[in-house]
């Protein structure tokens, strides 16, 4: 075969392989450009996170705002402490907002959510929530309401 | 019984010898450092056998497995009535695993077995040793345009495997199983990150690409210049990169997703 002809195929097949790999990058993975945006960084303290995992996504009003970071246990008051990133555009979270472990679906991932406090004052970098709420343990709701019924 | 003792040894022997020689045979081959004006029309040439005339197994297995991966996973998801993951399961299988896996066992079938043949029957056809007459080094004008063109070409087609995958998929699922074509992008977009899964995915075929070509070329050269050598040389070629495959898979996907 003329080596031109070599070439051109070649190079087809190289474009064809970038080509798959942006695809794979915007229409798969989601990756957006701004991904790289800015955000701070925010605290809460759970008693129990249930199936929290990093890289979770926290939300508002069913928006999602940030991600979850790391999750480790404070040995002194034995409660799970949650960083979480929060996306520098969403800068006004009212301090008396309580964080809440909610679940998407019936057997989806655990996220976090955040119901919307009062308080004129907003969180900043390094802030904790001072409520939270946690997962809602199913095992524990069922034992709880069978315990209950054997009381009566 | 001393002899049985004695020809295991000699088996040891001469594997540990055998990965010695291979060692040895790569640091030849990239030692070297390649001349552009002679090297790229040789890379080009081998670049269009391993990569441009694998194309067509490797997209049709590819929308095949895709297609497969959907209605397999339809029947389960279904169960639970979340056939809206169905996305994010093609998606994170393909890029993840069977992408660069199964590219690497096609790719060792097509393009690993060809090559151990052909630089077989160079060797024993005396090409390779008539090119040392002459001043010519194969390790450099032969094998080493062979070994850079599986190394490129396989996380290329690994790639292409990946999407044609997802589009067979997304073909099976959405257009004919009638999934709602937001949630399944939505759920994949949600699900796959570019750098912990699409990057790994290309990790792990830049690898096999590294040690499908490396054992397909290493066995060529070393094998027994006879059309016995050259057919054990090219069935151990397959049977070596196949059980390479998979064994580093384990190990690259323990390492990198092993902390989830």
């Amino acid at each position: 075969m003329a080596q031109r002809t070599t070439e051109i195929l070649v190079g087809l097949f190289m474009i064809a392989g970038i080509a798959a790999l942006l695809v794979l990058a915007l229409q798969v993975s989601g990756l957006s450009p701004k991904s790289a945006e800015s955000t701070y960084t925010i605290y809460a303290n759970f008693n129990d996170t249930g199936g929290l995992t990093p890289r979770g996504r926290v939300s508002m009003a069913g928006v999602t705002v940030g991600t979850i970071e790391s999750i480790t246990l404070n040995k002194e008051t034995f409660q799970a402490r949650v960083r979480m990133s929060i996306s520098s555009d969403v800068d006004n979270i009212p301090a008396d907002s309580s964080a809440v472990i909610r679940t998407s679906g019936l057997l989806g991932e655990q996220y976090i959510d955040i119901s919307i406090g009062a308080e004129v004052e907003s969180l900043k970098e390094g802030d904790t929530f001072y409520s939270t709420q946690s997962a809602m343990n199913l095992e524990r709701l069922i034992s709880n309401f069978a315990s209950g019924r054997a009381g009566n | 019984m001393i002899e049985r003792i004695a020809a295991f040894g000699r088996l040891g022997l001469d594997t540990v010898s055998s990965f010695g020689r291979s060692g040895r045979f790569l640091a030849g081959v990239l030692g070297g450092v390649p001349r552009p004006a002679t090297g790229f029309p040789l890379l080009m040439k081998q670049l269009y056998a391993v990569g441009v005339l694998s194309l067509p197994i490797i997209v049709v297995s590819g929308l095949f497995i895709g297609m497969v991966l959907a209605l397999q996973g339809y029947t389960i998801l279904s169960d639970y009535g979340s056939e809206a993951a169905i996305g994010q399961m093609i998606a994170l299988t393909l890029v993840r695993e069977l992408g660069p896996v199964v590219t690497a066992l096609l790719f060792a079938g097509r393009a690993g077995s060809a090559l151990t043949a052909e630089i077989g029957l160079m060797k024993a056809t005396e090409q390779l040793s008539s090119m040392e007459m002459m001043g010519v080094d194969p390790l450099r004008r032969v094998v080493a345009p062979r070994l850079w063109a599986g190394f490129i070409a396989m996380p290329v087609l690994a790639a292409i495997f990946s999407v044609i995958g997802i589009w067979g998929g997304m073909l099976v699922g959405v257009d004919w199983l009638g999934v709602f074509e937001g949630s399944f992008w939505g759920n994949m977009q949600s699900s796959v990150d570019f750098v912990d899964d699409v990057l790994n995915g290309m990790v792990k075929s830049v690898v096999f690409g590294f040690v499908c070509t490396w054992i397909a070329v290493y066995q060529g050269y070393d094998c027994v210049p006879t059309s016995a050598g050259i057919s054990s040389a090219t069935t151990k070629t397959v049977v070596y990169s196949s059980l390479a495959v998979l064994g580093l898979d384990f190990v690259l996907t323990a390492v990198m997703f092993g902390d989830f």
